[in-house]
């Protein structure tokens, strides 16, 4: 484990940190004229990173020979399967953002930095092994994220947006830190192995109880499961949209790797402890995310609670514990991020004659007439989100609560799985809107080539033909989530 | 996989043909789902051509492990023979009652007519759980769209009601089929039905498919959502719903309720009489004051659907193959009536009773197909309505003399509404001058209707050819419930006088004979 290694195991992070400080200086003397060249080579490094990542996951390493930094970071498949997504939406935030800003004049060189160095926390975030190297990469990758979602200054909706997320994301950091404060005073280590080593598989000390629970809440408020979930619609609704689709894809991903790291692995001897909180805040978030959702007229904020919603269903892998339910939680995440992306380019997409965004879900009505393609693209992501078959969005339920079947949490499974019809209603209101309404003709623009791309790309993946992925994307995700797990 | 994989093909047909619909104008768009459900009409005439009657109990099978550990395993016995056949035979009947009516979006609406097609095949043909699953739920998405944007003025109530109940209904069999999954450990559906879960869990199981098959059926009191969805559905909309949609209810109930939960049958037998003939007496009362023709039909759906589960849960070949019939029957004569209702509604635009009458004078040819497809509705003999509701009838009195007492007035019932309805509409004064002026039946409305008043007939003179190729299967089936059967109320003394033939003597002296 010596130095080298170390440096060796963490290509990915180098990459994107030495790029960030060069692009930084790059910006500082390019300015905003700079911000497109700088937008095209932060996605270059995402690429690189990606490609980086790779072999990690393609091999499936996993065991202690993935540590690095003396135990403070652990470079396994697991770590790597998260870190392929994290930079798929941040990329994605990338492509989407310069037409969206260009609108507002508003396209700053700090932008793409932003987005780089929350990447970068968030890779470390899904790759530590330690309470320490865990709270650096969230808040390297918080920072970035409240400044980000205030990045639109003369916009008092974003401004607002970025206050609140700082002020929310702060208490929960607070929370997070004390839990951890708490969880170092039992255990006397910060590490993950040592904690699992120090808590064994007894009962729990009230202390380290405690610890738990904070550290759970504080990760819970992240990742916006109820009732920690308020902050979300505020957020996603006030941010600008490149940063909203941001939130809803690579924050999450990385805060619900970072979640399964802490429950499965340093918590991953006290199942018991936490099953029951993960139970319970996986119930009230699909709950909650399927009745808020009902009467919202913003289609960001409907997004919102879907996201809420689906964190929900993703919990309930969490809640079962096993290698199958974390298995099930990494495909979920990845239909996750594509239903999100697909959401939120096509809303990218809606804009009325004068460029102005539209966010409100009455005036899409009878889209379907006006802009087929646009209305098709939302209409297979609504139907993937509420989980009908043939659709890929089923698969994701499907493993889930397989996963949970198999690990006999039956009452669960059906508590959540008829919650899932209440959220159905909304999504297909939203169907309704689009096909059956009377044309409104309000979404008049037209999309660029880079969003019909992705469209495209995320729209194929949801449809039917996404079940050809699971050719190679079950079997990433089962090594990935071995490599969670310390099988004796 | 043996053979020519004649399923997949009927599944592929009308898929491509939906594909090709969607992008292209109307009259493309309808040319193309006419003949490609006439190519799937052919195919099932093979399909029955081909079939061994007796032979083995899964013919035409076909088996490929797919990806994501699902498989793509098909094959049929007689029951999905004829449920499959019963859905080729509808289908290009649909796309002949929408030739016209449809003008907006055509090319959408028949690549969602076809698409329900491909899935209703799919429910009849899938042999591994979770197929079925997909088939049975993926439906939701095209019916959908069909009532929401081809309806009727309440379309989108209707439609909102329909996607839920059922969604509710499927999502609890979900959740059933991952435990039977990981309980048995194999997801396909012939060893399922072979193998003996433990009688508690029975209970939930059966609960959790119930409550699917019910509302799919759609049983009182879960039934609310069919009559919204039929009145403001399309004509070819109504059709499939009553004609093979509602089929897809007791299908499911014969494929698992009845051979994989055996003793849960048994044990929740007296909730589902009781819940048929509420149905049967409630629902026919309905019946008969409805204005809206179309939810006249509707409710009276509901009641035939009371008999046949009725028949279903009588544990005896006569209430099984009965109501096999009786779902056949009720697939044509349904669909039929429904059709007819959008003759005239075509011309008028009113599904109002009150609105016409005397449509005997100006239009003739359609008063007389209009009375065969009452009197099938009835239950008339000559008719297939007689056989099948008869079977079912005597198979219960086998059971419960009083439940057979109390299905029984729905025929009585059945005959008052029906005969109400023809009264009003067929008889009578021609009170309204537009009702009077309409046209009797053109050249596209007889090619609708002499094949469905055909198959009544037939049906209800003959019906030994839809019986044979059901009679092996039904007779597995009640081999596997009969452990479980309840104790009848009719206490018949046998004693000293043996019955002339036994039903299993009898059954196979038929058997012989059709070889």
């Amino acid at each position: 484990m010596d130095f080298a290694h170390s440096l060796a195991a963490v290509g990915a992070e180098e990459l994107i940190s030495t790029a960030a400080l060069v692009l930084l200086l790059v910006a500082a003397w390019g300015g905003d004229n700079a911000s497109r060249a700088i937008s095209i080579a932060a996605v270059a490094v995402l690429f690189g990173a990606a490609a980086l990542a790779l072999p990690t996951l393609a091999s499936g390493a996993g065991g202690p020979a993935t540590l690095a930094f003396g135990g403070h970071l652990k470079m396994d498949a697991f770590a790597a399967f998260t870190k392929l997504l994290i930079y798929l939406g941040a990329g994605v935030t990338l492509v989407i953002a310069p037409a969206f800003f260009d609108r507002f004049k508003a396209m700053r060189a700090e932008f793409p930095l932003l987005v780089l160095l929350a990447a970068l926390g968030m890779g470390i975030m899904v790759s530590a092994n330690d309470l320490l190297t865990l709270y650096i990469g969230l808040e390297l990758n918080s920072l970035a994220a409240y400044v980000l979602a205030a990045i639109l200054r003369a916009d008092s909706r974003s401004a607002e947006a970025g206050l609140k997320y700082f002020v929310l994301g702060s208490l929960a950091s607070g929370i997070l830190l004390y839990g951890i404060s708490l969880t170092y005073g039992f255990t006397g280590t910060t590490s993950f192995d040592g904690i699992r080593v120090a808590l064994g598989a007894g009962v729990l000390s009230v202390g380290a109880t405690f610890g738990l629970v904070f550290v759970l809440a504080g990760l819970a408020f992240k990742i916006s499961a109820a009732p920690f979930h308020m902050w979300t619609p505020d957020v996603y609704e006030g941010a600008p949209l490149p940063v909203t689709t941001l939130f809803a894809t690579a924050p999450k991903v990385a805060a619900i790797g970072l979640l399964m790291r802490v429950s499965l692995d340093a918590f991953g001897g006290q199942t018991g402890a936490w099953q029951q909180i993960v139970i319970f805040c996986a119930l009230l978030s699909i709950v909650i995310g399927a009745l808020g959702a009902i009467g919202q007229d913003n289609i960001k904020r409907l997004l919102a609670y879907s996201s809420i919603n689906n964190v929900g269903f993703i919990l309930v892998g969490l809640a079962a514990a096993t290698p199958a339910g974390a298995s099930a939680m990494l495909v979920y995440l990845v239909v996750y991020v594509a239903s999100s992306i697909a959401g939120f380019v096509v809303v990218l997409g809606l804009r009325d004659a004068e460029g102005n965004a539209v966010e409100s879900i009455a005036a899409l009505g009878g889209l379907s007439r006006t802009q087929p393609w646009l209305a098709a693209t939302l209409m297979v992501v609504m139907f993937s989100l509420a989980g009908i078959p043939p659709l890929f969005g089923f698969y994701a339920k499907f493993v889930i609560f397989q996963a949970a079947l198999q690990a006999h949490l039956v009452a669960l499974a059906i508590i959540a799985i008829v919650a899932s019809v209440i959220g159905a209603f909304y999504y297909i209101k939203v169907v309704k809107v689009l096909y059956f309404d009377e044309a409104t003709g309000i979404v008049q623009g037209r999309q660029e080539t880079s969003s019909r791309a992705l469209l495209l790309a995320s729209t194929l993946f949801l449809s039917p033909l996404g079940y050809l992925t699971t050719i190679w994307l079950v079997p990433l995700a089962n090594t990935a989530a071995a490599s969670l797990f310390h099988l004796v | 996989m043996t053979g020519f994989p004649i399923l997949s093909l009927m599944l592929a047909v009308p898929l491509v043909g939906a594909g090709v619909s969607l992008i292209s104008g109307r009259d493309t768009a309808r040319m193309v789902a006419l003949i490609a459900t006439l190519v799937d009409l052919a195919l099932g005439v093979v399909l029955w051509n081909r079939y061994d009657i007796g032979g083995a109990q899964w013919q035409f099978q076909e088996h490929a492990e797919l990806f994501a550990g699902f498989s793509w395993k098909l094959g049929i016995d007689g029951i999905a023979l004829l449920l499959i056949a019963l859905t080729v035979f509808l289908m290009p009947i649909c796309i002949g009652a929408s030739w016209n009516a449809i003008e907006k979006r055509a090319g959408e609406y028949y690549a969602a007519f076809l698409l329900m097609e491909t899935l209703m095949i799919g429910v009849f043909a899938a042999q591994d759980l979770f197929l079925f699953y997909i088939m049975f739920e993926a439906g939701l998405i095209p019916m959908y769209l069909i009532i929401g944007i081809w309806g009727g003025a309440e379309r989108i109530y209707a439609s909102y009601k329909f996607f839920l109940y059922t969604l509710l209904g499927s999502v609890l069999m979900l959740i059933a089929m991952f435990w039977m999954a990981n309980e048995a450990g194999t997801t396909d559906i012939p060893t399922l039905m072979q193998y003996d879960f433990a009688g508690p869990a029975q209970t939930w199981l059966f609960l959790a498919f119930f409550a699917s098959f019910a509302v799919k059926m759609p049983m009182w009191p879960v039934h609310t959502w069919l009559p919204d969805a039929h009145v403001q559905a399309p004509t070819a909309g109504s059709v499939i719903l009553a004609g093979v949609l509602l089929k897809m209810g007791g299908y499911g109930i014969i494929r698992f309720s009845l051979p994989m939960f055996p003793i849960a049958s048994a044990h929740f037998a007296p909730l589902v009489w009781g819940l048929s003939i509420a149905a049967v007496v409630i629902t026919s009362l309905i019946a008969l004051v409805q204005h809206d023709m179309k939810k006249l039909i509707a409710y009276s759906s509901v009641a035939h659907m009371g008999i046949v589960t009725v028949g279903l849960f009588a544990f005896n070949r006569q209430g099984l193959e009965g109501s096999v019939i009786i779902m056949l029957s009720h697939g044509i004569v349904a669909g039929a009536l429904f059709l007819a209702v959008g003759v005239i509604y075509d011309r008028l635009h009113t599904r109002e009773i009150a609105r016409y009458g005397g449509l005997a004078i100006n239009m003739p040819y359609y008063a007389l197909f209009f009375l065969v497809f009452t009197m099938a509705s009835i239950g008339l003999p000559g008719t297939s309505g007689f056989v099948g509701e008869f079977l079912s009838l005597v198979g219960i009195y086998r059971q419960s003399s009083v439940i057979a007492l109390i299905s029984t007035t729905g025929i009585i019932l059945g005959a008052a509404y029906m005969l109400y309805l023809y009264r009003r509409v067929v008889f009578g004064v021609q009170a309204h001058a537009d009702a009077a002026a309409m046209p009797d039946l053109d050249g596209r409305e007889w090619a609708m209707m002499v094949p469905l008043a055909a198959a009544v007939l037939w049906m209800g003179v003959y019906p030994e050819s839809f019986l044979a190729p059901m009679r092996k299967d039904i007779g597995t089936l009640e081999a596997r419930v009969a452990m479980a059967r309840p104790k009848g109320d009719a206490n018949v003394k046998t004693a000293g006088r043996a019955p002339a033939a036994t039903t299993a003597a009898l059954g196979a002296a038929q058997l012989k004979g059709v070889k």
